[in-house]
């Protein structure tokens, strides 16, 4: 083994990763698939949402902001790990107001895409139709707060034109909310908001005046479904 | 000897008539299905009551009023196997918009202070033919028990068409080729 590198096995697959690897990273280098919602690209991890849940030693750990370490043990594609996942996008899937026929983000949606992954047709928990007001005031964005997962990847990864912090967040555990600064409703330029549409991964934050510009049936998960239908 | 055929019904609660136009979208393929199929209370032959006990229910919609939920209940009285076909059976859908806001504001606002209400004469409807609305919308899997879910803003006919399939066969809904299925 190389300098700087280390060896884990998950699911009992001899894994090789690099030192400072998350375990999501050091499966995903070795062609391994941990579900992730919060995680984005080149954001740093903030462990929020728990879909990439695994079991180390018997204990139930992030998997996107737990470090991978020599010798490790993981487990992944077990049947208690997946009925957790499972149980968690459904919690999310009830917290929030998830009306996917009247969302923008429909077909786009990486939780719509989770529950799908895991074959949900009715969660297991009840609805809670959350009622919040939608934030509207800025030019090119609004904010659909009840569809929020609070993933923070909008905290962690927008920016407004002159750079300064736009998203934040109040509150604590379940009531934990995004806010947005909208002293300036003109700090949040078009390029920002597509950006800020884009780096949710559910209908939170939807540009303006696009709506529907790519017809449902021919976004990003409806295509990847027609493929996989057709190859079946 | 000819198989006795399956007895179908299907209804329209606090739905749009979408999920059965969807049915209808599996074209010339209703040939074949009513071959295995008849149909009881159903909008698609107009039979208004149940005159048997039925093997597949079909429901669309979720439950807003007092008339959906008496529905609903003879449905699972009648079928053996009962369906939430839809995301309104499924979640409350659309009409579940209205949650969590109390229903005497709703009233106001359809009723008397709307945009488009004329103020002069405006009441709340208040016959007693007309059904009661309930304090909120209610999937039907929480009224009544409910054996398979067919998700989709409507379901694709593909899909309708491979369940009804599965379920004539006397297979689970488990068995889905669930690239048929979205949720918008």
């Amino acid at each position: 083994m190389e300098q700087g590198q280390i060896s884990l096995t998950i699911d009992g697959k001899e894994c090789v990763a690099k030192e400072g690897q998350s375990i999501v990273q050091a499966a995903r280098e070795n062609g391994l698939f941990i579900p992730t919602l919060c995680d984005f690209r080149s954001l740093s991890p903030a462990g929020t949402c728990r879909v990439c849940t695994v079991k180390v030693g018997g204990r139930f750990v992030p998997g996107c902001t737990s470090p991978a370490v020599n010798g490790m043990v993981v487990e992944n594609e077990t049947a208690e790990l997946t009925d957790l996942r499972r149980a968690l996008v459904e919690m999310l899937i009830v917290e929030g107001n998830h009306m996917c026929p009247s969302c923008e983000k429909s077909g786009n949606c990486e939780l719509q895409e989770l529950a799908h992954h895991y074959r949900i047709v009715v969660p297991r928990y009840p609805f809670l139709f959350p009622v919040q007001k939608v934030e509207a005031r800025m030019a090119h964005l609004f904010i659909e707060h009840k569809r929020c997962i609070q993933c923070l990847r909008c905290v962690r990864g927008v920016r407004a034109k002159d750079g300064h912090e736009i998203f934040g967040f109040m509150r604590r555990g379940s009531d934990v909310r995004i806010t947005v600064d909208v002293t300036d409703p003109e700090a949040v330029s078009e390029a920002t908001a597509k950006k800020a549409m884009e780096i949710c991964p559910v209908g939170a934050l939807i540009q303006k005046r696009v709506g529907f510009r790519v017809p449902i049936g021919q976004r990003r998960f409806d295509r990847k479904h027609e493929k996989d239908g057709k190859q079946l | 000897m000819k198989k006795k055929k399956l007895v179908l019904a299907t209804t329209s609660l606090a739905g749009c008539f979408g999920c059965h136009m969807s049915l209808l979208d599996i074209d010339e393929r209703i040939l074949d299905l009513v071959e295995l199929v008849t149909f009881d209370k159903s909008p698609i032959d107009d039979i208004k009551e149940f005159t048997q006990m039925c093997d597949i229910g079909l429901i669309e919609g979720g439950c807003c009023n007092s008339e959906n939920v008496r529905v609903l209940r003879d449905f699972r009285k009648h079928c053996k196997i009962l369906v939430s076909v839809g995301q309104c059976a499924i979640t409350g859908g659309l009409p579940a918009l209205r949650n969590g806001i109390p229903v005497a504001e709703l009233f106001k606002e359809a009723f008397l202070t709307g945009p488009t209400v004329d103020s002069k004469s405006s009441q709340i409807p208040n016959d007693e033919e007309i059904p009661m609305l309930l304090d909120r919308v209610y999937p039907c899997h929480e009224i009544v028990k409910i054996d398979g879910y067919l998700p989709g803003c409507p379901p694709r006919a593909d899909l309708l068409w491979e369940a009804l399939n599965l379920l004539i066969a006397g297979k689970s809904l488990d068995e889905l080729n669930f690239d048929l299925v979205r949720y918008d």
